[in-house]
């Protein structure tokens, strides 16, 4: 049903609902809204065929606002509601909308199982690392120490990293992107879309009412040049105003080296991949940190693996051509039945 | 030797397994069930096993029994006592001695009776040596050392000739019944047809204890119980869970969707997701979730996408579920829990029976949040009630709780096949894209039911969630009046169901002194203890419910022509409850047991008689 002849065209209007956008002025989701309508435009999947299925919290409100199939569920359970319409609706493309909360805390059993079963789903995580809806009390990515309402004394639990997640779950397709940049992040989510396996997506977003410029130190326009890395397929790590600084490995660890006026000759950089069968290297990725390092943004990790949904298929295939197309008779009347005549 | 003259008629014999989980007793009991079966015998089994797999080897916690009563006549339950105990060891002769009829046979492995196995059982002395066994026939035969000394050429292992013993046993009962062997023989060498030096021990153990009997004068006699008077037809022998998995393959087949099957393990619901994965070409998808919240979830995915979702477990796993189905009931997409209860509450008696889960699926969600409740009476009911559930569900748009308990799930009786032409039709309108705005909650005027507008239908595109939905649009609404609206819109759906559904029906007179009113799997028991009564001239009658949110229309009606109902529930008084709020008047008491068994008849006859 996605293959179409003609092309469609859509603009961004076609993917604006009729649903008042209810988020604080201000509020990083209203670019990530407008990326998405503006990027589904683009695409050659018609409208109806988008699915957006979001769990509880502001970014999960996402889907009143996009004028496609839409299912605003419950708190964290999101994956799963989409992992079983991937079940019978394998042709739609399927969209997760969750948050640091929703997707890390609540809902974390049920990302990791859908990350690890390759279900071919689209997942935006949008971290804020706190709670926005509730609030604002600390979230499973904020860090410690961290001053909320429900921390008046700091937060002692250690953030967890998102990436780390996908990773550890051996997710096909991991990336990260940012509010702030609405070019790359409407790349990485074409990309996602085109992704043929489960997409994660992490997307730095600033709550600016409980979590003003949480990611400003790294992605503010004064910053970004020098904290930020931004990946690309087949090219040397290397960030800077100047593109004077590289990514080397010592031991086990990552370290910046300075490139001088030399350029990269000589220098060992790590050339970045997308397609490494291994995980090991897009966990190195995100063990870099600010400040110490520069955080990595884009497409950390691209590989194809059968899909869940793709499997399941196959054996309901298989099966059929095996056994033939299964007839209620048959299985009821089986060769264990037994006759009563009228007689007793 | 002259056969004829040691053989006596019965009417009926209800048997009961007893061994060590690991002595293989409910094979044995579901091999002598399938021959009686195929014998024309009507039959109602009660397999009872630890909720360990194998408790420590000959303590009482590891007796695992398996109890069938076949007869020539129609039966209703598996027998209140049993007429015979084959027990393989003395753990299982003291945990089920107790029940044994008066007067009743127990055949018994005496190899098992050492020292050891004594101690362990908690025996003080031998009780094939004092008085404990005097009112009892005894036949004492050696069932290990028989089955060592049959397979004495076998070059299988010793461990693995000791585990033949079972079929020993089976042979002997055959004999001693006058069973056909013929079924068992097939079954193992289709069972074992990998291992053909299994499967030759296995046979030859079957054999040797057949001839066991025919040529020594262990048995007392021979028994002939002559095939029943059924009602003609095609029969198969079936277990609830059995009967559920064809009912919901029949509802793919009656719907022309897929069902999604979402589940979680657990006992005594896993068994219907097990048979339900090997049947991939009849359109059933099964999804083992990580957990009973996944398995919800997903099934509510698959409503969405326009095809059955139906998720199945136990009570603990309900209480997971409940805010899936909270949401389905605010979003009006079908959906079929399966509630196969168990002893609760908490893990509560994981393989013990109970019905203590209608409360919990009529009010277990935060708001005003009703739902539809079916509940399968016997075994074969299974079948029909699945497909009930799913109409329900579908008309109604609706989520739907499909009751069953660990009792309905593994005893099975004989089952007069349904004509396929002759189940219900089930049917499902799409809307598509008619120019206006699509109306995701402008609802039918006769049911109250919503569109269910497929995703991928062009035009359709609505968003639906847990907030307050504003009426006909579907808008997300915080309007004070609107919630006051669909508040009452959900209730008066769900209420019309009644409009929908068959009218109680009364067996025995419709007024007078005494109505016992019950649902679920105490139906057998109920039944023939009210017929026993009507038969010896007592005034009694019965009614039994297999819907229970709404109920039908006349119970209101039927209650108040009684001076006094009972209501028999293996809980503390849940339809009593019930039944109490909705109909004002009406007198109504509690016979409740939970001891995580069937009810006797013996029992309810009683609690009858002293209301009479």
């Amino acid at each position: 049903m996605t293959t179409q002849t003609a092309p469609i065209r859509y603009s961004k209007d076609d993917f604006v609902s009729g649903q008042d956008v209810r988020w604080c002025p201000g509020c990083g989701d209203y670019a990530i809204l407008s990326v998405m309508q503006k990027t589904l435009a683009d695409l050659p999947i018609k409208r109806e065929e988008h699915m957006f299925i979001s769990g509880i919290g502001c970014s999960s409100r996402f889907p009143y606002y996009m004028n496609t199939y839409g299912f605003h569920t419950i708190h964290g359970r999101a994956p799963a509601i989409a992992t079983g319409l991937k079940c019978v609706r394998p042709e739609l493309t399927v969209w997760v909308v969750t948050g640091d909360g929703d997707g890390l805390s609540i809902g974390g059993n049920h990302l990791i199982h859908c990350l690890r079963r390759n279900v071919n789903l689209k997942i935006i995580l949008v971290n804020n690392q706190i709670y926005g809806l509730t609030k604002g009390q600390y979230s499973p990515t904020s860090e410690k120490g961290k001053l909320t309402k429900s921390t008046p004394y700091g937060s002692i639990d250690y953030p967890i990293n998102p990436l780390c997640i996908a990773i550890a779950a051996e997710a096909t397709f991991i990336a990260r992107t940012v509010d702030s940049d609405p070019r790359h992040m409407g790349q990485v989510l074409a990309r996602a879309a085109q992704h043929r396996g489960v997409a994660f997506i992490e997307i730095y977003q600033n709550c600016i009412i409980f979590n003003k410029d949480c990611f400003q130190p790294i992605v503010g326009r004064e910053f970004r040049e020098d904290r930020a890395l931004y990946l690309e397929d087949g090219k040397p790590l290397i960030f800077g105003k100047k593109r004077d600084k590289g990514i080397r490995m010592n031991g086990f660890k990552t370290e910046i080296v300075d490139l001088g006026d030399s350029g990269v000759d000589g220098k060992n950089l790590l050339m970045h991949s997308e397609h490494d069968a291994s995980p090991n290297y897009a966990y190195l990725l995100t063990q870099m940190e600010y400040p110490e390092m520069p955080v990595p943004f884009g497409i950390f990790r691209c590989i194809e693996k059968p899909t869940y949904d793709e499997m399941l298929n196959d054996q309901v295939k298989f099966a059929v051509e095996k056994k033939g197309k299964g007839n209620l008779k048959d299985i009821l009347y089986t060769e264990d039945v037994w006759t009563v005549g009228s007689n007793g | 030797m002259s056969v004829a003259s040691q053989e006596k008629e019965l009417e009926s014999v209800t048997i009961r397994f007893a061994g060590d989980s690991g002595d293989g007793m409910q094979l044995t009991g579901d091999q002598f069930t399938d021959t009686s079966a195929l014998m024309g015998n009507d039959i109602a089994t009660l397999p009872d096993f630890p909720a360990e797999i194998r408790a420590p080897q000959g303590t009482l916690p590891g007796v695992s029994s398996f109890q069938i009563q076949f007869s020539k006549k129609e039966v209703f339950t598996a027998g209140d006592e049993p007429d015979v105990l084959v027990v393989m060891n003395p753990a299982a002769l003291k945990v089920n001695l107790n029940d044994l009829q008066p007067g009743g046979l127990i055949v018994l492995n005496t190899d098992s009776f050492t020292e050891d196995n004594l101690k362990k059982a908690g025996w003080k002395s031998n009780p094939l040596e004092d008085s404990t066994l005097r009112d009892y026939s005894l036949v004492k035969v050696p069932f290990s050392s028989l089955t060592r000394n049959a397979l004495a050429e076998s070059k299988i292992k010793p461990s693995e000739i000791d585990r033949c013993k079972n079929f020993f046993a089976l042979g002997l009962m055959f004999w001693m019944y006058g069973r056909s062997m013929d079924h068992t023989i097939k079954w193992i060498q289709e069972k074992f047809a990998k291992k053909p030096e299994i499967a030759e021990a296995n046979l030859m153990a079957l054999k040797a204890g057949y001839n066991y009997g025919d040529i020594t004068e262990a048995a007392p006699s021979r028994f002939i119980v002559k095939k029943a008077v059924i009602s003609p037809g095609t029969y198969r022998k079936i277990t609830g869970n059995e009967a559920t998995a064809l009912g919901i393959i029949a509802v793919a087949q009656l719907t022309g969707k897929e069902v999604l099957y979402g589940s979680y393990p657990i006992t005594p619901a896993s068994n219907i997701l097990h048979e339900l994965s090997k049947r991939k070409n009849f359109n059933v998808k099964t999804f083992q979730a990580e957990d009973e919240i996944a398995a919800c979830g997903a099934a509510l995915g698959a409503s969405f996408g326009g095809h059955i979702g139906m998720t199945a477990t136990s009570g603990p796993g309900v209480c997971l579920k409940s805010e899936m189905i909270n949401l389905a009931v605010m979003v009006e997409l079908p959906l079929v829990i399966l509630n196969i209860q168990r002893g609760g509450p908490s893990t509560g008696l994981p393989t013990k029976t109970e019905q203590s889960d209608l409360l919990q699926v009529m009010f277990g969600r935060n708001g005003d949040s009703p739902v539809a409740v079916v509940a399968a009476s016997t075994p074969s009911d299974c079948f029909d009630l699945i497909i009930e559930a799913a109409r329900l569900a579908i008309k109604y748009m609706t989520p739907v709780f499909f009751l069953s308990d660990g009792y309905l799930a593994n005893g099975a009786e004989p089952w007069r096949l349904p004509r396929i032409e002759d189940l219900p039709k089930i049917k499902i309108e799409h809307p598509q894209y008619t120019g206006s705005p699509f109306l995701p909650y402008l609802r039918d005027e006769k049911t109250l039911a919503r569109p269910w507008a497929v995703p991928g239908t062009p035009g359709l595109e609505h968003r639906i969630g847990g907030i307050e939905k504003a009426d006909k649009t579907g808008g997300v609404s915080y309007d004070p009046d609107n919630h006051q609206r669909m508040t009452e819109l959900r209730r008066d759906k769900i209420r019309r169901i009644a409009d929908d559904i068959p009218l109680a029906k009364v067996f025995g007179e419709p007024k007078g002194k005494v109505l016992v009113l019950g649902w679920g799997g105490t139906y057998g028991t109920l039944y023939a203890a009210v017929s026993e009564l009507q038969s010896e001239g007592k005034k009694v009658s019965s009614c039994h419910l297999t819907h229970l949110n709404p109920f039908p229309r006349n119970l209101g009606a039927v209650l108040k022509s009684f001076e006094t109902i009972l209501v028999p529930e293996l809980n503390m008084g849940q339809l009593l409850f019930l039944i109490r709020a909705e109909f004002e008047g009406i007198h109504a008491v509690g016979y409740n047991r939970v001891k995580g068994q069937p009810f006797k008849i013996k029992e309810i006859k009683q609690a009858i008689q002293g209301l009479l």
